[in-house]
C-alpha cells in the first residue's frame, strides 16, 4: 500500500494509487446477472480528469463544497476523486434521505456543485423548494428524452485538456458528513485529510488491503464506513471495489461467488439476513448430512479458538465457503447492536466477523475486533493511535465512552455550540456507555444520548422527526429513544416513543391513534415511532417555552414503567 | 414482451395475492393501504425479496429505488403500473 505519511490530502494519495496501480482493477459495477463496468485504475482516471477539468472551468475552487447524491456505483467514486482533485469539499449525502431533506443540506452546506442520480432529482424538481437551490446540478443516468431542468448531464460534463491538481494541507477540510440532523439541527461533522488519512492508516495497519483483494461495496458509499473502507483503503492499497446496482438478497449471494469476494462491510441486518437464509438451507439438509455438518462446525469451532485459520476451515466446512465464493477473509460489522450470537454462528463457520464500533464523529471506526482471539460480546480494542477513556464510571466501570484520536473531526459545521458541548478539551464525547474488559476489549452498555441506531446501521435523534407529528390534536408531545428514558444497559430493544400530553379532558381515542399511525407512515420505515405514552403532567418548559427534553425524560423515566408504551 | 393489458385495480390485486404467498400470511389479512413493514412485519432487505417476484411476474425490470419511501400495496401499484 502507499505510505500514507508522505501525504498531505486524499486527491494526493489517490492520484498517486491510480498511477501505481494503473493495470489493476480498481473497480466493477454489476446490475443484477449483467456486469455494467470494469475499471482499471487507468480508467479510473481516463474518466475523472475531464470531469475535474470541467468542474474546474465551472470555477469549484479550493475549499469550495461539492455534494454527491448516489447510489454506490463507479460513477460516485470517479466524481469524488474529480471533487479532491480540485481541491474542493466532498458532502457526501444519503441518498435514501427525502428530497427535500436532500435539498435542505444541499443548502445548509451551501454546495457549489451537486452532483445527484436521476430518480433523485425527478423528484427535487416537484418540490417548490428547488427554485432556492443554488448548486450546478450533474445528473447521472438522466433518459435521453428527459427533462433535466437547469441541470446537466454528468455524462456530458467533461472538457478536453488537463486539469490542475489543487494540493490541499492536512488540517483543511476533506468531507462534511452529515450524521443527521435533517428535521431539526443538522449536524455536519467537518473532517480534515488528516482525519482520512489516520484513520485508512490505523485500519490497514490491522486489516491490510492489497491487489487481489475484492471489496463489495453495499453500506451506502455516504456513510463513513463505506467511504473509508469501500473507497479510500481499497484504492491505496491497489485492491478492488465491487458495486452492485440492486442490493437484493439473492444477486447479494450471487455477488459473493461470481467475483469471489475476500471483504465486505455490513449492517446488522444483513448480516442476519444472510444468517437466516444458511440456518434455512441447514434445516432442509437431511438428518445424516445436518449430524455430519455439526460435526465439522464444531471441529472447526475448536481449531479456531484462538485465531481464525482460512485455509483449514474452507477444507473442514466447503459447502458452506462456496457459497461466499470461497475467499472470503473477513466481514466487517458495525455502527448498530449485533447479536453476539449471529456474530459467533459465523465464525463457528469459520467466516470471520471484525465487529466494531466507531462514529462518524471520529471519522470512521474507534476499535474493532482484531480476531486474537475472536470475542463476539465486544466491539474489540482501540485502533493505533486512538485513545479511549470512560468517564465517571459507576461501581461497574460503566461510562461514557470518550475519543482522542487524530481521526476526531473538526467541527460541527455552523454550530460551535454543538461542537463545544461534543469535543471537551479535546476528547469527542460520544454519548455511548461503556466499560473496558481485562483484556482491553471495550463493551458497549446503551447510550447517554437521546437517539437510536437502527439495524440498518441509521442514527435517528428524535428531534428529527418531531416535526412530521406537527398539528396532532393534543396539547403537545415530544418524542424520545426509549433506551433514554428506560436505560437498559444493552443496545438491543431501541425505539421511538411518542410521549403525549392530551388537554383537559381529552381521552386517548382510536381516531387519535389513527391520527398517530398516519403520520408516522409518512416517515421512511426506519424513521417510525414504535410507541406512544399519555402523560399526566404538563411538559416542563425554559423560559423560552422549549420543552425541557432531559428534565422531561428523567420525569417519565421515574414515574412510569416501560410497560406502559402502548404499540402504535 | 408482456401482452396483458391490466387496470391498476388487477394490479394491486396481483401484488396482494403474491405478497401474501411470498410471505406466507392469509390474503385476506392484506389490504391495499397496509403498511407492508408493519403487517407483515418485515424489514426493507425483506420487501426486496418481494421485488423480484414481482418483476417475474410483470414481467419488467423495477430499480430498487422503486420501493424508496413506499411502504403501501397501493403506492407500489402505482410504481408498478407505470411500468407495465
Amino acid at each position: 500500500m502507499l505510505n500514507l505519511d508522505q501525504y498531505s490530502s486524499l486527491g494526493a494519495a489517490l492520484r498517486d494509487a491510480l498511477d501505481r496501480w494503473g493495470d489493476e482493477t480498481c473497480l466493477i459495477e454489476s446490475d443484477r446477472d449483467r456486469e455494467r463496468t470494469r475499471l482499471t485504475y487507468s480508467d479510473f482516471k481516463e474518466l475523472a480528469l475531464p470531469l475535474a477539468r470541467a468542474l474546474e472551468d465551472a470555477e469549484l475552487h479550493a475549499g469550495e463544497r461539492a455534494a454527491i447524491i448516489m447510489s454506490n456505483q463507479s460513477k460516485w467514486l470517479i466524481s469524488a476523486y474529480a471533487i479532491f482533485y480540485c481541491g474542493a469539499v466532498l458532502v457526501p449525502l444519503d441518498y435514501k434521505l427525502t428530497a427535500a431533506e436532500q435539498l435542505q443540506l444541499l443548502a445548509h452546506c451551501k454546495a457549489k456543485i451537486a452532483i445527484v442520480e436521476f430518480y433523485l432529482w425527478r423528484a427535487m424538481m416537484q418540490l417548490p423548494e428547488v427554485k432556492n437551490l443554488k448548486a450546478l446540478v450533474l445528473v447521472t443516468e438522466a433518459p435521453l428524452s428527459a427533462d433535466l431542468g437547469s441541470a446537466f448531464r454528468w455524462e456530458d460534463f467533461r472538457r478536453k485538456g488537463d486539469p490542475v491538481f489543487v494540493p490541499r494541507k492536512r488540517e483543511d477540510v476533506a468531507c462534511i458528513v452529515y450524521s443527521s440532523g435533517t428535521g431539526g439541527r443538522p449536524k455536519g461533522c467537518v473532517l480534515t485529510h488528516e482525519n482520512y488519512l489516520e484513520q485508512c492508516k490505523s485500519l490497514t495497519a490491522w486489516y491490510p488491503f492489497w491487489p487481489g483483494v475484492r471489496y463489495l461495496s453495499i453500506l451506502p458509499t455516504n456513510h463513513a464506513i463505506d467511504f473509508m473502507v469501500g473507497f479510500i483503503g481499497p484504492f491505496v492499497c491497489g485492491a478492488c471495489v465491487v458495486h452492485l446496482r440492486t442490493l437484493r438478497p439473492e444477486f447479494v449471494r450471487d455477488a459473493f461467488v461470481r467475483y469471489k469476494i475476500t471483504h465486505v462491510s455490513l449492517v446488522p441486518m444483513v448480516l442476519k439476513n444472510l444468517e437466516r437464509g444458511l440456518r434455512a438451507k441447514f434445516e432442509t439438509l437431511s438428518a445424516v448430512k445436518r449430524f455430519v455438518l455439526d460435526y465439522f462446525i464444531a471441529l472447526n469451532k475448536s481449531f479456531t479458538r484462538a485465531r481464525p485459520k482460512l485455509k483449514l476451515s474452507r477444507r473442514l466446512l466447503p459447502q458452506v465457503h462456496k457459497a461466499f465464493g470461497g475467499e472470503l477473509v473477513a466481514m466487517f460489522t458495525g455502527g448498530a447492536f449485533m447479536e453476539p450470537s449471529t456474530l459467533e454462528f459465523f465464525y463457528e463457520l469459520g467466516i470471520p466477523v471484525a465487529n466494531g464500533y466507531g462514529l462518524t464523529e471520529a471519522g470512521t471506526v474507534l476499535t474493532v475486533n482484531d480476531l486474537k482471539p475472536f470475542r463476539a460480546d465486544t466491539v474489540g480494542k482501540p485502533l493505533p493511535g486512538v485513545e479511549l477513556r470512560i468517564l465517571n464510571p459507576d461501581s461497574e466501570g460503566i461510562g461514557e465512552v470518550a475519543a482522542h484520536s487524530k481521526t476526531v473531526m473538526s467541527h460541527y459545521l455552523d454550530d460551535p455550540e454543538l461542537t463545544a458541548e461534543t469535543i471537551v478539551e479535546g476528547w469527542l464525547l460520544t454519548g455511548d456507555l461503556g466499560r473496558f474488559d481485562g483484556k482491553g476489549h471495550l463493551q458497549l452498555f446503551g447510550r447517554k444520548k437521546n437517539m437510536i441506531v437502527t439495524e440498518g446501521g441509521k442514527n435517528i435523534y428524535p428531534e428529527d422527526i418531531e416535526t412530521a407529528f406537527e398539528g396532532i390534536p393534543v396539547k403537545e408531545y415530544c418524542i424520545f429513544a426509549a433506551n433514554y428514558l428506560w436505560p437498559e444497559k444493552t443496545l438491543g430493544r431501541e425505539m421511538l416513543v411518542i410521549a403525549l400530553r392530551l388537554e383537559e379532558g381529552q381521552e386517548f381515542t382510536s381516531a387519535l391513534k389513527d391520527e398517530i399511525v398516519s403520520r408516522n407512515r409518512r416517515l421512511p420505515d426506519f424513521k417510525r415511532v414504535g410507541g406512544c405514552l399519555v402523560c399526566e403532567k404538563d411538559f416542563p418548559r425554559t423560559a423560552s417555552m422549549k420543552i425541557k427534553r432531559a428534565v422531561l425524560a428523567e420525569e417519565i423515566g421515574k414515574s412510569r414503567e416501560r410497560t406502559a408504551v402502548s404499540e402504535l | 414482451m408482456n401482452y396483458i393489458m391490466r387496470t391498476s385495480n388487477q394490479t394491486l390485486e396481483e401484488i396482494l395475492t403474491l405478497a401474501a404467498a411470498h410471505f406466507k400470511v392469509a390474503r385476506e389479512k392484506l389490504a391495499p393501504d397496509d403498511d407492508f413493514f408493519r403487517t407483515l412485519g418485515i424489514n426493507s432487505l425483506q420487501t426486496l425479496e418481494l421485488l423480484t417476484r414481482l418483476e417475474h411476474h410483470f414481467q419488467i425490470e423495477l430499480p430498487d429505488y422503486e420501493l424508496q419511501g413506499v411502504s403501501d400495496f397501493r403506492t407500489l401499484a402505482e410504481r408498478i403500473q407505470a411500468r407495465l
